[in-house]
């Protein structure tokens, strides 16, 4: 195995904080919306649906199933990059991990895991339900 | 207001480098500019329009306009659409031009990655966009937010590497007839899909090349055209818009060319039956086979029957696209493929094309363009153009 890839750390505007202190805490944070009920991934403070300002953090099930993935072959070490569909509506960018690339299908059912960034907080991604 | 008939394409000019060791990003601008100026049979002193987008370097489009020697400005527009740009520029020219702010505008693009080191994002990135933390981490790159595209396609219509790669086949046969394309040998389908995977499902000779360069286009009125010794390129339809996450809300079957194609075909009042030469932008054939297919020249995901067998090579097929090689052969300046697409469009309807690919009676054309990356944001540009 080759040394595991440096994850670029995320750079948390006020609005986020949030996002990436609970993924320090190993949980996945969303945001949603009081007024439509709808969930959206990136977080902000205004719904993208509806736009509306009445908007809270929750914690999301860390269930999700592969939307879309490509193993990426140039750079330092391969990796997977991937879009998701989580259990609570929206899809979001991702890595796979702990997973045999060739295996991963789309529509495979995955949990969220959580990665330490170089010189940042934890990151989410997900693994194969095994 | 429709632009149908307010402006027309009078300068064209594409910049022959393709590795720009000793050109600066502004000399490659001014260059460019001065070719499409004398191309028209104008001088500097008769542009009053300038437009430009993020490769322009300096303080916005002042740096450049002051180095191409413009000293008539009126109306200047520095919209920033990534590859697609100079097409949504020549839809605000023709804007410009129907609401009386400027009479002759200078498009321009032109840089020099491949001399600066093959590096693909030359700006750090910007800490106060809202979306990029959430891209960052996981590795983004203009290959994977293409490939996470193809995987989908092929998951959802059966769409087969194979397909992708007559793309990139009748691409190579008119790059053949270019003296300046960077990669002129025709390939086979086996060629393509035997190259290495670059991000699966695509493989390198699925992707673009890296080039130096640039190009200019000059929109003048109807009057100006009329007294200009050039053939007469009216801008007969534009569209313009971009697609990006919709808060997680992601649907990767379709691109912003199926918001934008249709405005175009409309204010044109054509339909894409009638086109008989299309400049698509191909930073990759994915990128090709979604505008096929959102643009109307096929149906929803019958893009990968739609090319195969050369339906895209000039003099084989229903479609003649990119007849300079596109950016998958011949050149992709500055990692912005859009002013060549419109330029190989003019020559095509001006009936000055490569003999070998030139499109017979070439009357009505297309350039459409994907500026940014298909998976997280983008934006489509089109542009319809008739030969009167």
């Amino acid at each position: 195995m080759s040394e595991p890839r440096k994850i670029r750390a995320p750079f948390p505007l006020q609005e986020t904080q949030a996002y990436w202190d609970g993924a320090d805490e190993g949980k996945l944070m969303l945001r949603k919306c009081n007024s439509c009920g709808r969930a959206h991934h990136y977080p902000r403070q205004i719904c993208p649906h509806c736009q509306s300002d009445d908007t809270h953090w929750f914690e999301a099930s860390g269930n999700a199933t592969i939307y879309t993935f490509s193993q990426m072959l140039v750079g330092p070490q391969p990796y997977v990059i991937a879009f998701v569909e989580l259990e609570e509506g929206p899809k979001m960018m991702t890595n796979i991990v702990d997973c045999d690339a060739s295996k991963l299908e789309i529509g495979q059912k995955l949990s969220v895991t959580f990665v330490k960034s170089d010189n940042g907080p934890n990151v989410p991604m997900f693994k194969p339900l095994t | 207001m429709s632009i149908k008939g307010k402006a027309y394409i009078v300068g064209a000019y594409e910049h022959p480098t393709r590795k720009a060791d000793d050109l600066s990003v502004a000399r490659i601008h001014a260059d460019v500019a001065k070719g499409a100026i004398l191309d028209a049979g104008l001088t500097h002193d008769d542009i009053d329009g300038y437009f430009c987008a993020g490769d322009a370097p300096g303080f916005g489009p002042a740096s450049i306009a002051e180095y191409i020697g413009l000293k008539k400005l009126r109306h200047i527009d520095q919209t920033e659409t990534g590859g697609s740009a100079p097409i949504v520029h020549v839809a605000h020219a023709a804007e410009a031009i129907a609401a009386g702010h400027c009479n002759i505008a200078l498009i321009t693009l032109g840089g020099r990655p491949r001399a600066a080191g093959g590096v693909l994002a030359l700006k750090p990135p910007d800490i106060d966009a809202p979306d990029l933390q959430f891209d960052i981490p996981y590795g983004p790159a203009t290959q994977n937010l293409y490939a996470m595209v193809a995987k989908r396609h092929m998951y959802e219509f059966g769409t087969t590497s194979e397909q992708l790669a007559w793309i990139k086949v009748a691409a190579s046969h008119h790059a053949q007839h270019n003296e300046h394309a960077m990669l002129r040998k025709v390939v086979t389908v086996e060629d393509v899909v035997n190259s290495p995977l670059v991000s699966d499902p695509l493989h390198r000779l699925d992707c673009c090349v890296m080039s130096d360069g640039g190009g200019a286009i000059i929109v003048a009125r109807p009057e100006i055209a009329a007294k200009l010794n050039r053939p007469k390129i009216k801008v007969i339809g534009v569209g313009e818009a971009p697609k990006f996450s919709y808060g997680g809300d992601i649907d990767f079957t379709y691109s912003a060319a199926a918001y934008a194609g249709p405005k175009a075909f409309a204010e044109a009042g054509i339909t894409p039956q009638d086109i008989k030469y299309a400049s698509l932008y191909d930073s990759f054939t994915i990128t090709v086979l979604m505008q096929l297919e959102d643009l109307g020249f096929c149906k929803k995901g019958e893009g990968g029957k739609f090319v195969q067998d050369g339906n895209l090579i000039s003099g084989v097929g229903k479609l003649p696209f990119n007849t300079d090689g596109g950016g998958l052969c011949n050149n992709h300046p500055s990692n912005r493929g859009g002013v060549t697409k419109i330029i190989e469009a003019v020559r095509q309807l001006r009936g000055e094309a490569h003999a070998n690919v030139q499109v017979k009676n070439c009357d009505l054309a297309i350039a459409s363009g994907i500026g940014g990356a298909l998976a997280s944001r983008h934006i489509s540009g089109v542009l319809l153009m008739e030969r009167e």
